[in-house]
């Protein structure tokens, strides 16, 4: 009976220990929150030094939003994020696969993996600068392009759509696909050796055992990886925004949608803005579930279920 | 043999691909390093690819510039990293502690909740937050930048996977007996414990405040208060022609050198801290 009663003391400690937590969270996160959505029911804008609002208007703000360039910035934002996702994807795939495969006998692989996470550690709005010096019509890649002899006049990277887009792509690539890597390899990784080994036995070659093994046994990390890069894709800003000084150049073909949120921030217009964010919450709140289900299931990758399974028709 | 010589080959292959990865991601740095050596006279007439002797010249340039207050802004920005690493790291440790030791009622429920909003973008939330820092009289200000890191998600959901596989209840028990509060068991015997879990998670907040761009921006006004990556936004946002090109990459150069030092120095660390915090094994 006393030691009962003296659990039940120690358990109410647990309170104390998280209250930090959550009433920062309720302050900084939740009452910002509550008020985003408030407001994205109101009328409430600066338009020069006057302020308009707040002014109950209902879903209006969320019916303009539709008629604005919101879904032009939505396509923008999709566009950029494959551009640079693809690449980083396939490339991060074959690279674990290299780095696992001790018959490949890859020298210095922790050079390499140093190597290749650098880019994500870099500040992107610093990486962004630079990118754009660089690729100035004045700068060095055209200067080195020019001595080399592939193009003759400077080639105005940021003057075009194609090109924007493929220097964003190419940064956001570049940035993830070292981290990306990394992670697939610890995935590979935690493939049973022995899966390995009678696949050998059984003559499978180097392509087959990609396809046909490591593919289907790292799914649920590769899902995972899917997820939260497309929720960092929805959350794109400094890159772009550094390149194109938040104008998304050219013909605004490069404005992703935090972008278009922070250019309402700027203005005050917070009517639009919240808005805006309560469409983004709801998207990157149904991505938050699928990656919840993950992290929690006690089964990420049928394992379990599949051991069951084996074991039901070894007692038959 | 004949799939010897074939792993042979890839094997040729494997390593080119891996160099010629490796080049990209060190050429642009390589570039940014030679350029912050030249002057601007130098790199008007040209590209070249050794370095020249003009770093120190362009450093005291950029360090007397009054309308880019670099240096200054690498002191704000090392302290707001600083102390937000420090806070999200000792916050995540008790909130972790606090759901892993103890049997309260809500526990089930905090933790689904925390791990329900682990990947909640923090822009969802901004206009709400740039109103509320103003209501509360910290509009400009730094600490709005710091405090709201108690509440970190990810950290705290490293933090728990380390206790469950290396803190034994039967240590804190034996604390008890011995006569330890809670509270001091925690800082003295469980803080202890979780000193590498801590560490790791120290430099990846670290590095992810002195990258933070999108809220510092939209709190932070006055130049001296300015963190890098805000100064970084306004050098772009400037008329960058008529500026010594010189000075510019070595104001690159100064804002990122700092995690890339601290890389160089702790990347084993850091590459073994990447896959901790994913998917549980």
């Amino acid at each position: 009976m006393k030691t009962k009663h003296k659990k039940i003391d120690y358990a109410k400690w647990g309170y104390f220990f998280i209250l930090p937590f959550f009433v920062s969270f309720f302050i900084f996160s939740f009452i910002p929150l509550i008020d985003t959505i408030r407001y994205s029911f109101f009328e409430y804008y600066r338009s020069g030094i006057k302020e308009v609002g707040p002014n109950f208007i209902g879903i209006e703000n969320y019916i303009s939003l539709l008629g604005s360039d919101m879904l032009k910035y939505a396509a923008n934002t999709l566009i950029l994020w494959i551009i640079g996702f693809i690449p980083q994807i396939v490339i991060a795939l074959v690279l674990a696969e290299w780095f696992v495969d001790a018959r490949l006998k890859i020298h210095g692989t922790q050079f390499f993996k140093v190597v290749i996470y650098l880019p994500n550690l870099i500040m992107a709005s610093a990486f962004a600068m630079l990118f754009f010096t660089m690729f100035s019509t004045n700068g060095p890649v055209n200067e080195i392009l020019m001595s080399i002899g592939l193009i003759k006049e400077p080639f105005d990277f940021l003057g075009s759509v194609f090109g924007t887009r493929s220097l964003v792509g190419f940064m956001n690539f570049l940035m993830w696909f070292g981290n990306s890597t990394i992670m697939l390899m610890a995935a590979i990784m935690g493939i049973s050796p022995d899966v390995f080994e009678a696949s050998e036995l059984d003559g499978c070659n180097s392509i087959q055992r990609f396809f046909y093994i490591t593919l289907p046994q790292i799914r649920p990390i590769l899902a995972y990886t899917l997820i939260t890069a497309i929720i960092g894709g929805l959350q794109m800003f400094d890159v772009p925004q550094i390149l194109t000084n938040g104008q998304g150049t050219p013909d605004r073909t490069s404005m992703t949608l935090i972008m278009f949120l922070n250019s309402h921030l700027k203005s005050r217009n917070y009517g639009m803005a919240g808005a805006l964010s309560v469409y983004l919450f709801i998207v990157s709140g149904i991505l938050c579930f699928f990656v919840y289900r993950m992290t929690n299931n006690d089964d990420p990758d049928g394992s379990k279920a599949a051991a069951k399974k084996a074991k039901k028709q070894r007692r038959r | 043999m004949k799939s010897k010589q074939s792993s042979h080959l890839r094997s040729i292959m494997a390593h080119m691909v891996l160099i010629i990865l490796s080049f990209m991601c060190l050429f642009f740095f390589y570039i940014l390093f030679i350029n912050a050596t030249r002057s601007h006279a130098d790199l008007q007439k040209g590209f070249s690819a050794l370095p020249g002797g003009y770093l120190f010249e362009n450093l005291r340039n950029v360090a007397n510039d009054g309308t880019f207050p670099m240096f200054k802004g690498i002191l704000n920005s090392l302290f707001v990293s600083g102390c937000s690493a420090a806070i999200a790291t000792y916050f995540s440790a008790l909130t972790a502690y606090g759901l892993y030791a103890y049997d309260f009622k809500l526990k089930k429920a905090a933790f689904t909740f925390i791990m329900a909003i682990l990947v909640m973008p923090t822009q969802v939330t901004a206009m709400g937050f740039l109103r509320l820092v103003t209501n509360m009289g910290m509009y400009d200000s730094l600490v709005p930048l710091i405090i709201p890191s108690i509440a970190s998600p990810a950290v705290f959901y490293f933090m728990y996977s380390y206790l469950q596989s290396s803190l034994p209840m039967s240590l804190v028990e034996a604390a008890r007996i011995d006569g330890s509060g809670e509270f001091g068991t925690f800082n003295r015997i469980v803080l202890p414990i979780m000193k590498p879990a801590i560490a790791v998670q120290a430099i990846f907040t670290f590095v992810g405040s002195w990258n933070n761009y999108f809220v510092p921006a939209l709190i932070i006004q006055s130049k001296e208060k300015m963190t890098v990556p805000i100064l970084i936004a306004t050098l772009r946002g400037a008329d960058y022609m008529n500026f010594d090109m010189g000075k510019i990459y070595t104001m690159i150069l100064v804002a990122i050198v700092p995690i890339i030092l601290v890389y160089l120095l702790l990347s084993k660390y850091i590459i073994a801290g990447v896959t901790l915090g994913g998917v549980k094994e």
